[in-house]
């Protein structure tokens, strides 16, 4: 993604000299600005939404090679479970919400189930860490308490498919993503979450006027 | 924001030799909890009190989040005691790498919420994990320990989403509960998958009749006014999203465990 470019004008004056002067920041066509306020903080997860939503959408349309049934069944659960987000918070928005996200999953290898798992396992940590850090952004605590509501079955998520990549072991909730001695789970800025995301998004994000606190 | 420090704690250290002191010396479980609440305690001051005194303002915390900390403190003792007492006893080696992150975890958590609440922290209740006879071999036979373990990781899920409101007013502290909220959900999810159930909750579906009060309220599929089963089905909608318990559901569900 990149920030919106600031644009210059050329502006007349009075005595018909021309100058240049800057006006404000603009979107350019095609960009999203995820606007500001509560509804700010939902479009930022409508986008996160809409990128796992597509990501699994493919996961299950065309299965790695060697999946199993129990494998494929999760998948689509999930795959399901992202829909629904993705969707809701598209209706909850209304009029206020942003357009499609163009994604990009080159760097995937669907045949390949350590891709697919790996990154599905970006993916889920990544939401989790997203809502965390989302959480103190909103004003409305009924919308805080929705995305608590998701935040866990994202968390959820992410236990599963690290156990499907590393049965049996600590990694679903590894020392790698949850503190070891204060037994916390990650929590991102809309910063770190979507420069993280930013391999897989086609689309610029403007969470410039997202609420900081 | 906050990133998590992955500066290598006292209890990483610990993990290999509990588990081979859970695996070889089964049975010898007074010698294992002790030397695993001696060092997770030990090992607070070195972890936690600078972050603690930095993220909060001990001492200035308005009652009504003290009251939420130390119901949160009260679930995570009894989560912390549970493992602690249990899972040298009654897990099999196979699940021991599991088990012994969880109650990691749970350790840290009552350390954590002990550390923020200072002087203010309620002391640990006593626990009966057998419910006064209902669980009589809670601590001997491991489908029972599972079954009380999915019902404490998913009620804790509950529990603490239905307090989130009640901290948005401390930014610090509201996070700091949903990251520890995040866990007990990945916690739950696991303990799901070693009952052979998916990691998620289907509409109010139990399998014990002893945790239906646990899931009560879990079908529902309206958000916000938005009936989201339309985006694809009951089962998944209902799925899609954990609900909230109040207090009083939560203390209910915990009192058979807490003799006082």
């Amino acid at each position: 993604m990149q920030w919106a470019g600031v644009s210059f004008a050329v502006v007349l004056t009075a005595c018909g000299e021309s100058t240049t002067a800057p006006i404000a920041p603009t979107t350019p066509s095609g960009d999203l600005s995820l606007g500001t306020g509560d509804n700010g903080v939902l479009n930022y997860a409508y986008a996160l939404e809409q990128l796992e939503a597509a990501y699994y959408t493919q996961v299950v349309a065309t299965p790695y090679t060697g999946i199993s049934a129990l494998e494929l069944t999760l998948l689509t659960d999930i795959k399901l479970h992202e829909v629904v987000h993705r969707d809701f918070l598209k209706a909850a928005l209304g009029a206020a919400a942003i357009g499609a996200l163009e994604v990009d999953f080159t760097s995937v290898d669907f045949t390949s189930r350590a891709s697919v798992l790996g990154t599905a396992k970006v993916f889920e940590d990544l939401g989790v860490a997203a809502y965390n850090g989302a959480g103190q952004l909103f004003t409305d605590a009924n919308l805080l308490l929705i995305a608590g509501k998701i935040v866990s079955v994202e968390a959820r998520h992410a236990a599963i498919i690290r156990n499907l990549l590393n049965p049996k072991s600590a990694d679903f909730a590894g020392d790698d993503v949850v503190n070891p001695t204060t037994g916390l789970d990650r929590a991102f800025t809309p910063a770190m979450v979507l420069t993280a995301a930013d391999p897989f998004v086609k689309t610029e994000i403007d969470f410039s006027t997202l609420p900081t606190n | 924001m906050i990133t998590t420090s992955q500066t290598p704690g006292v209890l990483d250290t610990l993990d290999p030799e509990l588990m081979d002191r859970v695996v070889t010396r089964r049975g010898a479980v007074s010698g294992i909890s002790n030397t695993a609440a001696a060092l997770a305690i030990a090992s607070v001051p070195i972890g936690l009190g600078l972050f603690a005194r930095q993220a909060f303002a001990q001492g200035t915390l308005p009652q009504s989040i003290i009251d939420v900390l130390n119901f949160a403190l009260t679930l995570e003792y009894l989560e912390a005691e549970f493992y602690t007492l249990g899972v040298p006893e009654v897990v099999p080696p196979a699940d021991c790498a599991i088990m012994l992150q969880i109650m990691k975890h749970e350790v840290a958590h009552v350390a954590l919420l002990k550390s923020v609440l200072g002087s203010a922290a309620i002391a640990k209740p006593t626990f009966d994990f057998t419910a006064k006879g209902m669980f009589p071999d809670v601590f001997k036979n491991y489908q029972t320990f599972l079954v009380l373990a999915q019902g404490f990781e998913d009620t804790g899920v509950r529990a603490y989403k239905g307090q989130a409101g009640a901290l948005i007013s401390n930014n610090a502290i509201l996070t700091t509960a949903l990251q520890i909220h995040s866990v007990e959900g990945r916690h739950a999810a696991i303990v799901r998958t070693l009952r052979n159930l998916k990691g998620w909750i289907t509409r109010d579906v139990n399998d014990v009749p002893a945790l239906n009060a646990v899931y009560a309220g879990e079908e529902n599929t309206v958000q916000a006014g938005v009936n989201t089963a339309v985006f694809a089905n009951v089962d998944a909608a209902s799925e899609a999203f954990d609900e909230p318990l109040t207090k009083a559901a939560v203390l209910a569900i915990a009192a058979p465990f807490i003799v006082t």
